[in-house]
Order: structure tokens, then C-alpha cells, then sequence
């Protein structure tokens, strides 16, 4: 026997990982072929990126339309100035690049050139909150807070591959300028059984129940659905709205479902607690008087462990399991 | 009227025309100064240093409609140096395309000419510029956008030499000599002068020239005041027929045309006093050539 024999396989701290489970049903690269498939009818429509073709799954648009994909190398701030002036001259940009790197790298770029003029500027962006196990180099944890806070930007971030396919001819028919996150390679399908339509600026209630009102984007849509079954389990009974458009937020929905009484309200976000969905709802609820029992479930305000994201996502809360635990927690 | 020392025997219908730009060149400086004396403060040194260069840009190299700013026809002038709006807009009085009467509404409430150049209400504004090194990137998004509808007309951009100290913008010089950008024209203003003091002394950036030849763009460095110099730059900018991006790397001098400004002591935000602005503008007529 070697001395490694008995010594547990240490779990990789991938820097892309899927976010689907073993057995979940997915779909290969939902972006780029619902970018290939919209741009045969709009001729205005572009690509560009930063280096990252691979990896925001916009390869598959620029091997379609090689002549309408523009690779700006690692430069994210010519990224998005380019984009702006494409825009200028009548184009429909869809820049890619990493969650972290818009948000942080380019953001004086989008707000100034892009947003600031209204352009017609289509910004998605892979790995968003915490779905990338490298570090906080790539853990995009608060770019829903930043994007939130400019002015005139449709923030968008879509649960699985469904509502990205769906998604992306919306954001193409809204005229100006929208940041949406994006998962790529192999991305769950959850909202098939759902019969969902997606619509921006549109929450809806995928499932209703009388203890716990769990309020969702992104992934965390996702999770809450899984979790709502596991809590049916266990006689609690869960409803899930999901709220894709962080900006501008379904007010209407939110505060009609906030406010049936007896009811936790749980807001559930792939990003820090600070500034994004929570905050926001808490905002809304409060100026009108809506004042349920609140709880969020988000990422803590630190800066996050590199290491497997199955890891990752029970240490902050963010899993199945963790979520379960906490809103049984808060139920007592 | 200087001739230049390459070209020999200047010829009478050049002489005749750029006497004209001088001509624009001192009326867009007039603008500039009474648009200072309207808020008392400006980046008036500027405005004066790059009069002749706009001059030149908009009276002989660029195609526009004064009425129709955004005419798809048009050759397209981004400011990047946001904070020469007073500059640009004493050229676009000048070339009518935004109303003589709007002058003194200079940097006012509600005025569409602030002080910090914005694209969303200004006519002939491309771009707003106040944040600085997103006036290259842009333009070539615009060149890429041009080229994709094969049109003819180009993209001019103006910047500063601040601005040099921007990672932003040497992405773009990389980048549009990569895409072969030929349709885009750079000028930057190298007036030796930024917030913190002599640009050489900030962030040097000498050897400009040979970094941005070596970068790949077709260079021309020229007396920036020399309008017979920034005319043949600009001519030589227009019919250079290599697959490059091409730039006028203008040297100035802050003040130029008002004596007793150009020789006070160099400040980024240069200080004139109430009554001086009177002064000015009768040194500028003093001054007039031609």
C-alpha cells in the first residue's frame, strides 16, 4: 500500500466548473446559439469580446459571423469603447467578458461612453456572484450592486438555460443599453417544467405556498425550487418568485407577494448582501410599509476562498442544503 | 505668413486659403475668450493653443452639415479632452452648427454648452469627454463601424497629452493599428502641460514619435500653431495610402495669440482676472495676421 492510499482526493478548485449537478438536465452554450439564431434577422447585431470567446460561449457566434465578431484582446476598456462606438454608427454590440472584469476593469468605460448615451450596448457576462472557484479575481460578488446603481441600465440575471435562450432576443428588442449574467458550457434547464416566458422587467411566482415566500435571481431560482420541494418535505410550504430583472425590479409583484401575511420572506442571491436584490426589495417593502419578517440569503461581505464550488457554496450559505437549514432555522 | 521650409515656393491658392483658416483660427479664439469672460474662468489657455489646429479640422479637412450635425455623410470629431469644450464649441459657432446667440450661455444653468463637453444635448458634441482616455477607444469603435458600411467617411479625434498617461488609450493605439484602422485621424495636443504640472515631468512620454510609429500608426509631429504645417499634416494624413491609423502629434503653446497669456506662468487652469478679458481680446486683434 503507498502512504497515499488512504488519503481523501483532494476537490478541485476549478476556475470554471459547471453549476449543474450530476444528473440535472442542461444545455450546451444556451448564449451563443440564441445570439446565432437572433442575428440571421437582425443584420445590425455584432459581437465583440475580451479574450474570452471561449469562455462566454460567443465562439459559437463569432464561427457563424466571423465578419461581424470583433476580438479586442485583453482590454477590457477598449472592449467596451469600441462597442460604444459601434454603436454610434448604428450597430447592436453584444460585448462579452467576464462578470468581474465589466464591473470593476471597465465600469467607468460603460457608464461614460455607453449607458451615459443611452446606446444600444448588450454587456453579458459569464461567471457571475460565485460560480467560479479561482478566487475573488473572478468571484463577480457585487456587480449587481454596481450596475444597479447606474442610471438607465436594464440589469438582467437569468436562472438557466431556458430563460438565457429567451432572454436574449429581449434584450435585443428593448432599444438601450442592458448588462445581463450569463452561464455558459453545459447550462441547467429547470424552468421547462415551469411553462416560463420570460419578460423583462417581469417577476414570476413559479410556485405558491403559505410559510415561506422565497424571493430569487439568478441560480438562486434555481436552488429555491429545489429547496421549496425538500421544505414540502417537511410539511413547510414554500413559494418561489423569480425576479431575473434586478433593474428595472417588478415593484408591483414584489410587494403584492411581500405583503400576503404570515409569511417569511427570504431573498435569495448569487451576490454580497451588499447593495443588490436583498437591499433592494428590503427598500421597496419598507417605503411602502411592508414590513414581513426578512431574512436574506447572499454572500457574506468578505472576500471569498478559492476552492471547490460545492465547498464554496455550503460554506457561504448558498447551497441546497445551507439554504434549507437557514429558512428552517428562521421558522423555528 | 511663415512658409514652410520643406515646401519651397508656396502656392497662391494655398497661401489664399490658409490665410482663411488663419482667419477662422482667430475668430474661433475671439469665441473662446468671450465665452471665458462670460464665467470668468476657463480652460481658456487651451482653447487658445489649439485654435488653429480646429481651425484646420473643421474649415479644410472635415466634411459636415453645419444644419444637420449628425448627417450620416459627415466626418466625425470626437473631443476626448472633455474640458476643451470651450474650445470646440468656439469652433462650432464658428462653423455654424451650434447658434452664435447660445455663446453667452456658456457654462450655465441649463445651458447646452457646460463646461465639460456632453454628447447628449449638444450639438456637434460626439462624445462626453470629461472622465478623459475614452476619446481613442471610441474612435475605434467608430472605425470598425465605418468600415463595416463601407463608408468614406472618417473619424477624427482629439486628445491631449495628459492623456498619454491613460492605459485606455494605448490599448486604442494598439488596437486600431491592429484593425488597420486607415479611416481614423488622431491630433493630440502636446502642450507640455496637466493638473500637476509640466507633462514631461508627470509621466514622460517622449520618445512620442518613435513609440507611436513603432506602435504602428503613420506619425507626423508638427508646430501646432503653424497653420501651413498642420494644413499639409492634415493633407498628408488624408492621402498617406498605408493600411494604418494616422496621427498629428501637435505641439502648442498655451496662451497662443494673447501675448500676456502665453507668457504667464504655465497653469493647466490658467488665472485671468475680470478685466483682462477685455485685454485679451484686443491683443488677439493686435496680433491678427493677414
Amino acid at each position: 500500500m503507498t502512504r497515499t492510499a488512504g488519503k481523501p482526493k483532494l476537490k478541485t478548485s476549478a476556475m470554471i466548473a459547471s453549476i449543474a449537478d450530476a444528473d440535472q438536465p442542461t444545455r450546451e452554450a444556451p448564449f451563443g446559439h440564441a445570439l446565432v439564431e437572433l442575428a440571421k434577422t437582425r443584420p445590425e447585431i455584432v459581437g465583440l469580446t475580451a479574450d474570452l470567446a471561449k469562455y462566454t460561449d460567443i465562439h459559437i457566434f463569432r464561427d457563424a459571423y466571423p465578419d461581424r465578431f470583433y476580438q479586442m484582446g485583453m482590454a477590457e476598456q477598449i472592449l467596451m469603447g469600441a462597442a460604444a462606438g459601434l454603436a454610434h454608427e448604428g450597430m447592436m454590440p453584444f460585448a462579452t467578458t467576464y462578470a468581474v472584469f465589466a464591473s470593476r476593469r471597465a465600469y467607468d468605460f460603460i457608464h461614460q461612453t455607453i449607458v451615459e448615451e443611452n446606446l444600444n450596448v448588450k454587456i453579458a457576462c459569464a461567471l457571475p456572484g460565485l460560480t467560479s472557484g479561482y478566487g475573488p479575481s473572478h468571484q463577480a460578488t457585487e456587480d449587481l450592486a454596481l450596475f444597479r446603481a447606474m442610471p438607465n441600465l436594464v440589469v438582467i440575471d437569468p436562472c438557466d438555460a431556458l430563460e438565457i435562450e429567451q432572454a436574449v432576443p429581449a434584450i435585443a428588442a428593448h432599444r438601450g443599453p442592458v448588462y445581463m449574467r450569463l452561464l455558459r458550457g453545459k447550462v441547467p434547464l429547470v424552468l421547462d417544467g415551469y411553462g416560463y416566458r420570460f419578460e423583462l422587467g417581469k417577476a414570476k411566482l413559479l410556485r405558491d405556498g403559505a410559510d415561506v415566500l422565497i424571493i430569487s435571481s439568478g441560480i438562486m431560482t434555481m436552488r429555491a425550487l429545489a429547496v421549496a420541494e425538500r421544505l414540502a418535505g417537511d410539511g413547510i410550504r414554500a413559494a418561489v418568485l423569480h425576479t431575473p430583472t434586478i433593474k428595472p425590479l417588478d415593484t408591483a409583484t414584489i410587494l403584492r407577494e411581500a405583503g400576503r401575511p404570515g409569511r417569511l420572506v427570504v431573498v435569495a442571491e448569487n451576490h454580497t448582501r451588499i447593495g443588490g436584490l436583498g437591499e433592494a426589495i428590503a427598500c421597496e417593502l419598507l417605503s411602502a410599509g411592508i414590513v414581513p419578517p426578512f431574512r436574506q440569503i447572499a454572500l457574506p461581505d468578505q472576500f471569498l476562498d478559492a476552492g471547490a464550488l460545492p465547498t464554496l457554496h455550503d460554506r457561504y450559505g448558498i447551497s441546497a442544503n445551507a439554504m434549507t437549514a437557514s429558512i428552517k432555522g428562521w421558522l423555528g | 505668413m511663415k512658409k514652410t521650409m520643406e515646401s519651397g515656393r508656396v502656392d497662391q491658392t494655398s497661401l489664399g486659403h490658409n490665410v482663411h483658416l488663419a482667419e477662422r483660427a482667430y475668430r474661433i479664439r475671439r469665441n473662446a475668450l468671450r465665452m471665458g469672460e462670460v464665467q470668468g474662468q476657463g480652460y481658456i489657455a487651451q482653447a487658445l493653443d489649439i485654435a488653429d489646429v480646429l481651425a484646420v479640422a473643421y474649415f479644410h479637412a472635415m466634411r459636415f452639415r453645419p444644419a444637420d450635425p449628425t448627417w450620416e455623410g459627415r466626418d466625425r470629431f470626437l473631443l476626448s479632452n472633455g474640458h476643451y469644450a470651450i474650445a470646440l464649441y468656439a469652433a462650432l459657432i464658428e462653423a455654424g452648427i451650434v447658434p452664435e446667440d447660445e455663446l453667452e450661455t456658456y457654462g450655465s444653468d441649463d445651458s447646452r454648452l457646460p463646461m465639460s463637453g456632453m454628447a447628449r444635448y449638444t450639438p456637434g458634441m460626439e462624445m462626453s469627454g470629461g472622465s478623459l482616455g475614452l476619446g481613442l477607444p471610441i474612435a475605434v469603435g467608430i472605425g470598425l463601424g465605418l468600415k463595416r458600411k463601407q463608408s468614406p467617411c472618417r473619424v477624427f479625434t482629439l486628445f491631449s497629452d495628459g492623456e498619454l498617461d491613460e492605459g485606455s488609450v494605448w490599448e486604442a493605439i494598439q488596437s486600431a493599428a491592429h484593425w488597420r484602422l486607415d479611416n481614423l485621424v488622431a491630433i493630440v495636443d502636446i502642450n507640455n502641460q496637466q493638473a500637476d504640472g509640466p507633462s514631461t515631468k508627470i509621466m514622460g512620454f517622449e520618445p512620442l514619435a518613435d513609440k507611436l510609429r513603432a506602435f504602428g500608426w503613420f506619425v507626423q509631429r508638427v508646430d501646432g500653431n503653424d497653420i501651413d504645417a498642420v494644413v499639409a499634416a492634415f493633407d498628408a494624413a488624408r492621402d498617406c495610402p498605408e493600411p494604418k491609423p494616422r496621427i498629428i502629434v501637435a505641439d502648442t503653446r498655451m496662451g497662443r495669440g494673447v501675448p500676456f497669456l502665453e507668457a504667464r506662468e504655465k497653469n493647466h487652469f490658467i488665472r485671468v482676472e475680470s478685466h483682462e478679458w477685455q485685454l485679451a481680446l484686443q491683443a488677439l486683434d493686435e496680433g491678427r495676421t493677414a
